[in-house]
């Protein structure tokens, strides 16, 4: 099964390609990982006229720079490439701002766009769905991004939709990033199955202290992104597919973790971590990874390093808010990829356990487990959780509460209202967000 | 990648117009080795080969003919425009491109904006419209002028408004001569201020130069590149204000070869920086570094520099870096700081001081109201227009010292 992938302005077609190649590399068949490679292989590529293996992806962007950048190093490396006619630019760039690429740009473009999707779609055997890529803080990705998926949905009902999103750094990529980031939320929500999320805050944290780079460029950044999406979508053995790899990652992913329409936040870890040059000095076993993940997740750490021991399950009858620091964080649904050596005698229990979930939902619909004896990017064995838990509730919040503070001065707001917006579309956004993090709050074990 | 007109207005005008025009080719020349018109000089100038029989323009890539640059002179004396026309930069503009007149403005504002302005509407709407047809994907307008005078004031404001009318999609960025105290055109105060509604009316960027800084910027500098006429030198607290009120919209970010609206000379010492700075209350800062930053330490030293500024309460984080690794021509590094903050407000207040004692003797008054359109009450809304300015920066000071807490958020019923 295909997975299409829609790479949005420039954020969205760096880590996109970064994306492709951390796949390609992992795909190096021998031996037992034939089914594997060429399961990975249909799954995000396909073969050209030539032989050669061409990228499932249709590449948008309102400047030509980064597209062009992007298809130049797949090229370059000889091993894969993008489509000669999968993209699309134009010159002048949204101006990091929302309304431009969602009332104007996406729209003038539409037709366009959508005809670069359908063939690509064509030309899957099977669609698994679509994950449209992009980052929240400027205009293409946000803007361009979200009236795209909505193009997405109103053409393709019956398909999947796993919007990856990139949140910008707190202290300020873009001035108006948190007005761009809200209206961007707040539209998917309706619209997406699911929201698969990464903060450049975290993700530096993991260059830096983890990866020990220096200094840490966004090329590092989208590595470390594109190594967490691959340990998600690269193909694995899940309860529903019957001993074979061909499932549909995205479905299967939305099914398990998208349990209420309120709640399709979702984040990433993954462990080990460490620099390339460490990896063959390192032994892991699964107890130790999976204990220190599992604490990760009830801490919301999102590194091993720096792992908060203190916290631990409330007693039964404990009620605890979710905003408040050194919390536990409730989950109410957990996608746990094993890969590697050993891993069928994988103990996870420990995932499975009902005080970690919310009350309303039995733990063995929230916790799903999905296994590949095939080690992924030369780990031997590395552990990926995505989870749906109030981990994203307070960068989310501090968003919301720092938007709002520029919309109470109607800073900005005249570059929004030129494009047509309105006060009330803003208005409504923040009441969206407000819900979903009232909702994600309230959860308790 | 998208092109820049420069529209020059007036003697001042022209004259820092040609000493950009001067500097961006040399900056050009200076990186391009191969000789190739590349998208770079593309933003800035048309490359035209006289010996093709279709108008000549040439696409990115070839090898430079002839460069010509995207501009429009305008001016109502021939004086500067002939010099210009008889220096070293005369193969760069062409005749198309020009709009004279013999008698001058006579510093009157009125006759630039409603004489001429109403005369040569046409001919300067249909050479802007050359001007941007030649562009494959127009993205700004700048104009250069002064303030003081009556063609780059008025006439200027009168383009402004033109192009604000004609290419409303279009971004208008003005870079505005202030006159300084000891100016010697005793109407400067009426000319500027009501060029000034026109600026806050139409422009979308405003970046005000003042002539007594770049005085004293020329007096400490001990080697200048070019020769003593301060003409193109900018300031480095000088500040952008928006046409609306003060509040600048996002900037986009320019592409750091394009980035040389004036020179970017810029001394700064960390003392001069650390003084000037601090006074102001900040709505926003981007800074450029020209030279090979690394991202990080860049950051580092910014992260050190933005909590001492005082940014107001709702834009705590309006800070944007750039770094660009080609410096300019005869420097290893420069910095270029634009700054959106209120310490333009002293400058607006001692102008509508100089505008008031003028006024309330309706001296020289006769010399505006003879002119054909022109009334008081042009006046008295300019004169309004510049207070309630005054008084939005006021109020963005006022909040510095105080701690503003968060907007009460939109409550969720549960």
């Amino acid at each position: 099964m295909s997975v299409v992938t829609v790479q949005l302005g420039q954020c969205g077609n760096q880590v996109g390609q970064e994306l492709f190649d951390t796949i390609w590399t992992d795909n190096v068949p021998e031996g037992q990982r034939k089914t594997y490679c060429t399961s990975s292989r249909d799954r995000f590529f396909r073969r050209t006229a030539h032989g050669g293996l061409q990228a499932r992806a249709v590449l948008i962007d309102m400047e030509p720079k980064v597209i062009n950048q992007s298809m130049t190093k797949a090229a370059k490396s000889g091993r894969w490439k993008y489509g000669e006619t999968s993209h699309f630019s134009q010159k002048q760039g949204s101006g990091n701002n929302w309304a431009n690429g969602y009332h104007v740009l996406g729209p003038r473009h539409r037709d366009v766009v959508e005809e670069l999707v359908r063939r690509e779609v064509e030309s899957c055997d099977v669609l698994a769905g679509f994950m449209p890529m992009m980052s929240v803080a400027g205009g293409t990705g946000s803007g361009v991004g979200t009236f795209v998926t909505q193009c997405l949905r109103d053409i393709y009902p019956g398909s999947f939709i796993l919007n990856h999103l990139t949140w910008p750094y707190g202290t300020g990529e873009v001035i108006v990033q948190n007005y761009n980031s809200v209206l961007t939320l707040a539209h998917l929500y309706q619209l997406s199955d699911a929201i698969l999320v990464h903060e450049n805050d975290v993700v530096h944290k993991i260059c830096s202290q983890l990866l020990n780079i220096k200094p840490i460029s966004f090329s590092d950044i989208n590595g470390v992104i594109a190594h967490q999406l691959g340990g998600v979508l690269q193909p694995a053995l899940t309860p529903d597919s019957h001993g074979a790899y061909g499932g549909n990652p995205l479905g299967e992913l939305v099914s398990a973790l998208a349990c209420h329409p309120e709640y399709k936040l979702l984040s990433v870890c993954t462990v080990p971590q460490m620099p390339t040059s460490s990896i063959a000095f390192s032994t892991f076993s699964w107890p130790a990874l999976l204990k220190h993940l599992r604490q990760m997740l009830i801490s919301n750490s999102k590194m091993e390093e720096g792992i908060d021991w203190q916290v631990s399950l409330p007693p039964a009858a404990g009620r605890v808010r979710g905003l408040t620091p050194g919390s536990f964080n409730v989950s109410l649904a957990n996608l746990l990829v094993l890969r590697g050596k050993d891993v069928f005698s994988a103990e996870t229990g420990g995932f499975a356990d009902p005080s970690i979930y919310t009350s309303w939902l039995p733990s063995e619909e929230a916790f799903s487990l999905w296994k590949s004896p095939v080690p992924f990017n030369k780990y031997e064995k590395s552990a990926t959780l995505v989870t749906n838990s109030q981990a994203l509730l307070r960068p989310l919040d501090d968003m919301v509460r720092k938007a709002w503070n520029m919309f109470a001065s109607r800073a900005y707001m005249h570059q929004y209202i030129k494009f047509g917006m309105s006060e009330e579309d803003f208005l409504d956004s923040f009441t969206s967000l407000e819900q979903v993090i009232s909702s994600y709050s309230q959860l308790h074990s | 990648m998208t092109q820049s007109v420069v529209v020059q207005v007036g003697q001042c005008g022209n004259q820092v117009g040609c000493r950009f025009w001067d500097l961006a080719l040399r900056e050009h020349a200076h990186v391009n080795k191969r000789g190739l018109y590349d998208e770079a000089l593309g933003s800035f100038f048309r490359n035209v080969d006289t010996r093709k029989s279709d108008g000549g323009t040439c696409c990115v890539g070839d090898r430079i003919h002839h460069l010509k640059a995207r501009a429009v002179l305008v001016d109502m004396e021939e004086g500067v425009v002939n010099q210009i026309l008889q220096g070293p930069l005369r193969e760069v503009f062409d005749s198309t491109q020009l709009l004279t007149d013999v008698s001058g403005s006579g510093n009157n504002w009125a006759a630039g904006y409603m004489t001429y302005g109403s005369a040569y509407r046409e001919s300067i709407v249909d050479k802007l419209r050359k001007a941007s047809e030649h562009c494959d994907c127009l993205q700004c307008f700048f104009l250069i002028h002064s303030m003081g005078g009556g063609t780059g004031s008025g006439l200027g404001t009168r383009v402004l408004s033109l192009l604000e009318e004609e290419f409303p999609d279009v971004c208008r960025i003005v870079t505005s001569m202030y006159p300084s105290l000891d100016d010697d055109v005793i109407t400067s105060p009426y000319n500027s201020v009501l060029a000034m509604r026109e600026l806050t009316e139409h422009a979308d960027c405003v970046l005000p130069v003042e002539n007594q800084s770049l005085m004293d910027i020329v007096n400490k500098i001990n080697v200048m590149s070019h020769g003593g006429k301060p003409g193109s030198v900018v300031r480095s607290d000088s500040t952008i204000t928006s046409g609306r009120g003060g509040l600048s919209g996002a900037e986009k970010p320019f592409d750091a070869m394009n980035n040389i609206v004036a020179n970017l000379l810029l001394n700064i010492t960390r003392y001069e920086v650390k003084n000037v700075l601090q006074h102001p209350t900040y709505a926003i800062f981007a800074v450029v570094s020209v030279e090979t930053f690394q991202a990080e330490s860049f950051g580092l030293s910014s992260f050190r520099l933005r909590p001492t500024l005082p940014f107001v309460s709702w834009n705590q984080e309006a800070w944007k870096t750039g770094l660009c690794s080609v410096p300019p021509v005869g420097h290893a590094h420069s910095l270029l700081a634009l700054a959106n903050n209120t310490c333009v407000k002293p400058t607006f207040m001692e102008l509508r001081e100089r505008f008031t004692k003028l006024y309330k003797k309706k001296a020289h008054l006769h010399h505006y109201l003879h002119v054909d359109g022109m009334e008081q009450s042009v006046f008295d809304e300019a004169f309004s227009s510049l207070s309630s300015l005054i008084e939005e920066y006021h109020h963005l000071d006022a909040t510095k010292a105080r701690l503003i807490p968060d907007a009460p958020r939109l409550c969720i019923a549960t």
